[in-house]
């Protein structure tokens, strides 16, 4: 873990002390686990959105994706009674399609990716909205998935499987980031598109990639979060979400210039995001709050960070002068 | 003539290093001063504390008979100091008036400050004229060239009214006959009592333009020119203590048949005219040309990056398609760019992650890096290239420019070159080095690898290349053979006149035909 992970986990360690020195109940076990899960459902689409946010790109669309594909799932497996292992696929495979489809518009047609999914997130949302008539469809008593929403929101030794599904993601996308030659290009594209490319990397098929895993990982994350609220509202399913995201990777070290993150720090960046939110109901300040909350907490840590990078940054020059000096 | 400014004694220590060590110099009003010395001689410490944004520890400033223990940015400003960088600073995003009024705009409307822009104009237009310029105020700074950009620069510091102006590199982007321009814009300046000093590693132009010459190594002062002994040899023996030796060194072997053939290439930039040029295996071919020449496109099209309109290339007989990049390397087609900080690494990325970025595949098993293959790759170029890092770990932005352009050919030595293609392989590269990239490309002729190399530095053309294929508005003007090669041919050729006493255009074509 590197310097701003361990910085991000002492937050993390002292933020959780404090809230539970407060009020204890906030160590208690439901609640722990309660977080838990919380934490398992948005922290898949955030590594997702740190992948976008790594080659330099940016995905809004996160929120209406999770309405649009919300809508296409409940309506398979309860108004047509499709078996849930195929509408499971076609969720996935419909995240793919539209993560693919962005990766294209922006790497082929050179739209800048915060319009291509400012574009997708209204459109989504709206298409959400036109194929149930703006109403809602709840899971109801569909009896064909029991298997399935123990799957998704069932525990195991009373872990939550959203948060094992979680360590899963983590640990192969981390490997992915970390340790293969496709991570390698991503970080590469987004420090410096030009130089990769004339390294004979095929730079779109690096971004693109990084925009299909995104959209899988919403796949994914919509079926996880239609089993934690058993119905799909559209015009409200996953409202915000993407900023939640965006907030988890930022918090986590990516930079919005791109080229930077770590997957261990966007799942940190998470954490810290549910605790925050739970503090303010277990601590009672008022829920109006929460966003203020969040909000504030993300601006102090981005100016801490900013600092500690400036004073860092302002000590070697001296030192690089010596050692570079004498060798030229 | 006026004393403008002296400095006495100047110091500057940082942990560890002695940047500036009893610095001793003067200016006088209509003069130039050359100030040369290899990159880390302490040029830029002294100008940094000519611009006030370093404060020395020792020493004196005396600017127009007023003493200074040190300046600050405000204040070297006040006395008339203006700096042109190397590195562009005009927003191409606006007008030329604009950029020289930067900060000082002219205003009417009381509290609505809004920028007058007549007046505006009436102040650039005179300083534009007195400096030749070929543009008026008007004009979009994104629609100049490097060279126009660079007397904007000069008309900003002129609307100043600075006495003292201090040109940093100021020709490392320019053509000869931009060059030209430029020098004849400070032999303007000078003329109208304007002191100046000039900094480059070319040191023709010092020859050409300066009455006198300071020289800094490691620090210190090592010597000063006056006018009539100023000679590239006099100034190369100061900047590194011993004489230079002749540049070229001729190839081991005669160059062998094949290579890269070029027939009716058509790029973009020229779409009526077609490239023929050929480039064998074992030699150093040199392309020059003014700049918008057709070079770097040509370049370009040879690398796949803008793919060619029309034509053939051929690689060893085989013809081959360059629609990318990716498809020139695997043809073994590899370049190093103009820009390499752009182009050619990723700067916050370690030696390693960047030599071995165009091969990762071949240091991956199941699609993972192996980091010790990976770091062992780069750990032999380090070696071979003499790259001073102390190991491959280290980020490639802390390295000097020498050091990173030895980066940017380990990347492609590490592989298996047939082509190497250099545009502008020595920009922002001290002497030492220069010397050793030299050695290298050299090397890379007589291991078999065919090298084309583009220059806009008349002494790198002419020292280097083994025959020289000129251009000029994009086409082919001519190949001068290695005895042909001197700088009147080169010059005619680029100004798109023939070349005293020899045929050289049919020389290359005969050469292109004959594979």
């Amino acid at each position: 873990m590197g310097r701003k992970e361990i910085g991000l986990l002492g937050l993390i360690v002292v933020i959780a002390a404090v809230t539970s020195v407060l009020n204890p109940q906030f160590l208690s076990s439901v609640n722990l686990m309660n977080m838990a899960n919380l934490i398992g459902l948005f922290g898949i689409f955030a590594i997702g959105q740190g992948l976008v946010i790594i080659t330099g790109g940016i995905d809004l669309s996160v929120g209406s994706i999770f309405a649009l594909l919300g809508v296409i799932f409940l309506d398979l497996v309860v108004n047509h009674e499709v078996a849930w292992p195929i509408a499971v696929l076609v969720v996935l495979f419909g995240g793919l399609l539209l993560g693919w489809l962005h990766g294209l518009l922006v790497t082929r047609a050179g739209l800048q990716p915060f319009v291509v999914t400012l574009c997708g997130l209204l459109i989504y949302r709206g298409a959400a909205r036109y194929y149930t008539g703006d109403s809602t469809i709840s899971l109801g008593y569909a009896d064909n998935v029991d298997a399935l929403i123990w799957l998704a929101a069932g525990r195991s030794y009373g872990i939550p499987h959203s948060f094992i599904a979680l360590v899963l993601v983590a640990i192969v996308v981390g490997v992915v980031l970390h340790r293969s030659v496709f991570g390698r290009y991503l970080f590469a594209v987004g420090r410096n598109e030009e130089a990769t490319r004339y390294s004979g990397i095929r730079t779109g098929a690096v971004v693109t990639g990084a925009y299909v895993l995104g959209g899988l990982l919403a796949g994914l994350s919509t079926v996880l979060l239609v089993f934690y609220t058993s119905s799909v509202s559209p015009s409200s399913f996953g409202n915000f979400y993407e900023l939640y995201a965006i907030a988890a990777a930022v918090l986590g070290g990516c930079s919005l210039r791109g080229g930077e993150g770590s997957v261990p720090g966007i799942v940190l960046g998470t954490v810290l995001l549910q605790i925050l939110q739970n503090l303010v109901n277990i601590l009672g300040i008022p829920s109006s709050l929460n966003f203020a909350v969040m909000g504030g907490v993300i601006l102090v840590g981005a100016l801490a960070d900013r600092h500690l990078t400036r004073r860092r940054v302002a000590a070697p020059p001296a030192r690089a002068a010596g050692a570079m000096a004498p060798a030229e | 003539m006026a004393r403008l400014l002296e400095l006495e004694g100047i110091g500057k220590s940082y942990p560890g290093v002695r940047a500036l060590d009893d610095v001793s110099l003067h200016l006088d009003a209509g003069e130039v001063l050359g100030l040369v010395g290899e990159n880390g001689a302490g040029k830029s410490t002294l100008m940094k504390v000519l611009g006030g944004v370093v404060r020395p520890d020792a020493g004196r400033i005396r600017l127009h008979g007023r003493e200074f223990p040190a300046l600050t940015v405000a204040e070297a400003g006040a006395q008339g100091i203006a700096f042109v960088h190397q590195e562009l600073s005009v927003f191409d995003n606006l007008d030329v008036a604009a950029n020289v009024l930067m900060g000082r705009e002219p205003r009417w409307g009381g509290p609505l400050q809004l920028v007058d822009r007549k007046a505006a104009r009436a102040i650039v237009a005179p300083l534009l004229q007195r400096l030749g310029a070929d543009f008026g105020p008007d004009a979009p700074v994104a629609d100049l060239s490097i060279a126009q950009r660079q007397l904007v620069e000069i008309a900003r510091a002129l609307s100043m009214n600075a006495r003292i102006i201090i040109l940093d590199e100021p020709t490392s982007s320019l053509t000869l006959a931009e060059t030209d321009r430029l020098l004849a814009a400070v032999a303007a300046l000078r003329a109208e009592g304007t002191g100046i000093i000039y900094i480059t590693h070319r040191l023709g132009e010092i020859v050409a333009c300066a009455d006198r010459v300071t020289c800094l190594r490691d620090g210190r002062v090592v010597g000063h020119l006056a006018r009539d002994q100023i000679s590239h040899a006099a100034m190369t023996r100061l900047m590194i203590g011993r004489d230079l030796k002749s540049l070229y060194t001729p190839p081991a072997a005669p160059p062998r048949p094949g290579g890269l053939v070029v027939a009716g290439l058509v790029t973009s930039a020229f779409p009526d005219r077609a490239v023929d040029l050929t480039v064998r295996p074992g030699e150093i071919l040199g392309l020059a040309g003014l700049v918008g020449a057709g070079r770097t496109s040509l370049a370009r099209a040879l690398f796949g990056v803008e793919p060619a309109l029309a034509g053939t290339i051929s690689l060893n007989g085989q013809p081959i398609r360059l629609r990318s990049p990716r498809e020139a390397i695997e043809q073994g087609i590899y370049l190093v760019p103009e820009d390499r900080k752009r182009s050619g690494l990723v700067l916050d990325m370690s030696i390693a992650c960047n030599v071995s970025l165009p091969d990762l595949a071949n240091h991956a098993r199941a699609g993972l890096v192996q980091g010790a293959s990976e770091a062992q790759a780069a750990e032999a170029q380090r070696q071979a290239l003499r790259i001073r890092a102390p190991e491959v770990g280290v980020q490639v932005a802390t390295l000097s420019g020498g050091n990173q352009q030895k980066v940017v050919l380990g990347k492609w030595l590490a592989m298996r070159p047939r082509v190497i293609l250099f545009d502008e392989p020595t920009r922002g590269v001290d002497v030492g080095a220069k010397g050793e990239i030299y050695a290298l490309m050299r090397g890379l002729a007589d291991g078999g690898v065919a090298v084309l190399m583009i220059s806009s530095d008349m002494e790198e053309v002419i020292g280097v290349s083994d025959r020289v294929a000129v251009m000029h508005e994009g086409r082919i003007a001519g190949v001068l053979e290695r005895a042909e090669v001197n700088e009147p041919n080169i010059l005619h050729l680029a100004t798109g006149q023939v070349p005293e006493r020899t045929m050289a255009g049919s020389a290359g074509i005969a050469a292109a035909e004959a594979v």
